[in-house]
């Protein structure tokens, strides 16, 4: 059963709404949103199917969040956007743009979460007008150690991902680009790195506790004790109340290895999780690689990959899919799309015979997708 | 009163203005009476240590400051541009 499906796009330069009908084969356009800004996030709230928050900066103005409640068509600025406590300190930070942002819990409506870089957790209680810094991350005893000011990625060292147990509002994961996994069991209150087991080639300690980077993680919407992780150094899966990754990326054929930036799980099949994989040798083009872009899928749990590239270009096609730009919807076969550092956007069912439905966007930063309620 | 020079990447907040007048003895106190009437304006350009935003550039007069101390003067311009910042 299929369903209209909204995909809200951020790039580069601006937000775009891609809105399909109710069979997924035809899709209109809204946009451009704030033209020129960065826009890393745009996500619906699915407690009330009409919350629109976007994370956006611009190469000049600071980072801050905008908020729609007409689908996109205006928008108001939160009151106090993600900051970090004024401090004293010489390493005091700020927030150079706001990265992620997760819909709290079903329980919890209009709690919203934000990670930003560098590495920070915040918190609105209001629907994204105001937000709060949470200490227990923020301020934690062993942040700089956790996220030291050298480690940063390209664009900044991120607090890339909040991810909320849908059983229990107060169990949370968060992913960063400089220490890994971390877990709390007390809605942000304390925190422990959740690293077992992953690999980290840049460091000399191969299996350090913290100093990953985890590029996406996601938890199996039909089993939330499962846990997929994309990671700078391979593909890995994790079965709660286990504290061990397994790294289910080492059957991934050797020619096109097991990095990436994405992981998507299925939505009702929890052994199955699709991951976008991107040249990790030499100097990391971070390209498809040998500019043959595809999806592989595992139907059992990353014993096994299947490649899937039906319909993608088969040569020359030098693209990046970066790790809020691939993702699924909740329909029956499943639509997963994916926007690309070339602007393009394109979608299939189930990863077979894939098309392209927009193109000659700025980079895509990210692509949501949603019901359109 | 400081007039200000509003730079086009600020112009949504004030309705299309690019010179408004202020008040405050310093920088800082300008921004923060601007904010009031256009709120969200100032940590678009001064983050949240007061520290101006690496791509905005703020001059008074000619002198061009990074400090939200620097004091005003009577008949001071507060000129704010956004700087380079890549293509």
């Amino acid at each position: 059963m299929t369903e209209a499906i909204q995909l809200l796009v951020g790039t580069r330069k601006g937000a775009w709404i891609y809105r399909s009908d109710a069979q997924r084969r035809t899709w209109s356009v809204q946009g451009p949103m704030f033209l020129g800004s960065i826009v890393n996030h745009l996500v619906l709230d699915p407690r009330d199917g009409r919350t629109l928050l976007m994370a956006a900066s611009t190469g000049h103005l600071g980072p801050t969040i905008f908020r729609s409640m007409d689908d996109g068509e205006t928008w108001a600025e939160a009151k106090t956007p993600p900051a970090f406590p004024k401090s004293d300190d010489p390493r005091a930070r700020s927030v150079d743009h706001s990265f992620w942002l997760e819909p709290g819990h079903a329980s919890e409506p209009g709690v919203w979460w934000a990670g930003v870089s560098p590495p920070g957790l915040f918190e609105s209680r209001d629907g994204g007008a105001t937000w709060a810094s949470i200490a227990g991350f923020n301020d934690h005893s062993n942040y700089w150690d956790w996220c030291p000011p050298e480690a940063g990625t390209p664009d900044g060292s991120l607090l890339n991902q909040v991810v909320i147990d849908p059983r229990d509002a107060a169990h949370m994961y968060v992913a960063t680009s400089s220490a890994g996994v971390f877990e709390t069991t007390d809605r942000g209150a304390t925190w422990r790195p959740l690293n077992q087991n992953v690999r980290c080639d840049f460091l000399p300690d191969p299996y350090p506790e913290y100093g990953q980077d985890a590029h996406y993680i996601a938890l199996a919407p039909s089993n939330p004790d499962r846990l997929w992780q994309q990671n700078h150094c391979g593909v890995y899966r994790l079965d709660r109340p286990g504290e061990r990754w397994e790294r289910i990326g080492e059957a991934m054929p050797k020619e096109v290895g097991d990095i990436g930036f994405t992981v998507v799980p299925h939505p009702r099949c929890a052994d199955t999780a699709w991951v976008w994989p991107m040249d990790g040798t030499d100097v990391w083009p971070r390209t498809s690689p040998g500019g043959r872009p595809a999806a592989y899928r595992t139907r059992d749990a990353g014993k096994s990959w299947e490649r899937q590239d039906a319909g993608l270009p088969a040569e020359q096609a030098w693209i990046t899919v970066k790790r809020q730009a691939f993702c699924g919807d909740r329909c029956d076969p499943v639509g997963l799309y994916f926007g690309a550092t070339n602007g393009e956007i394109w979608m299939s069912e189930e990863g077979e015979n894939w098309r392209q439905i927009a193109g000659r966007l700025p980079e895509i930063y990210s692509v949501v997708a949603a019901p359109i309620a | 009163m400081t007039r200000v020079m509003i730079p086009s990447q600020l112009t949504a907040y004030t309705a299309g203005a690019t010179r408004v007048e202020a008040s405050g003895a310093t920088v800082g106190a300008v921004l923060a009476d601007l904010d009031r009437r256009y709120p969200g304006l100032r940590f678009r350009v001064i983050d949240e240590q007061d520290r101006v935003r690496k791509h905005m550039r703020l001059f008074v007069g000619q002198a061009e400051t990074r400090s939200v101390a620097q004091a005003l003067g009577p008949g001071d311009e507060l000129l704010i541009f956004g700087a380079l910042s890549g293509g």
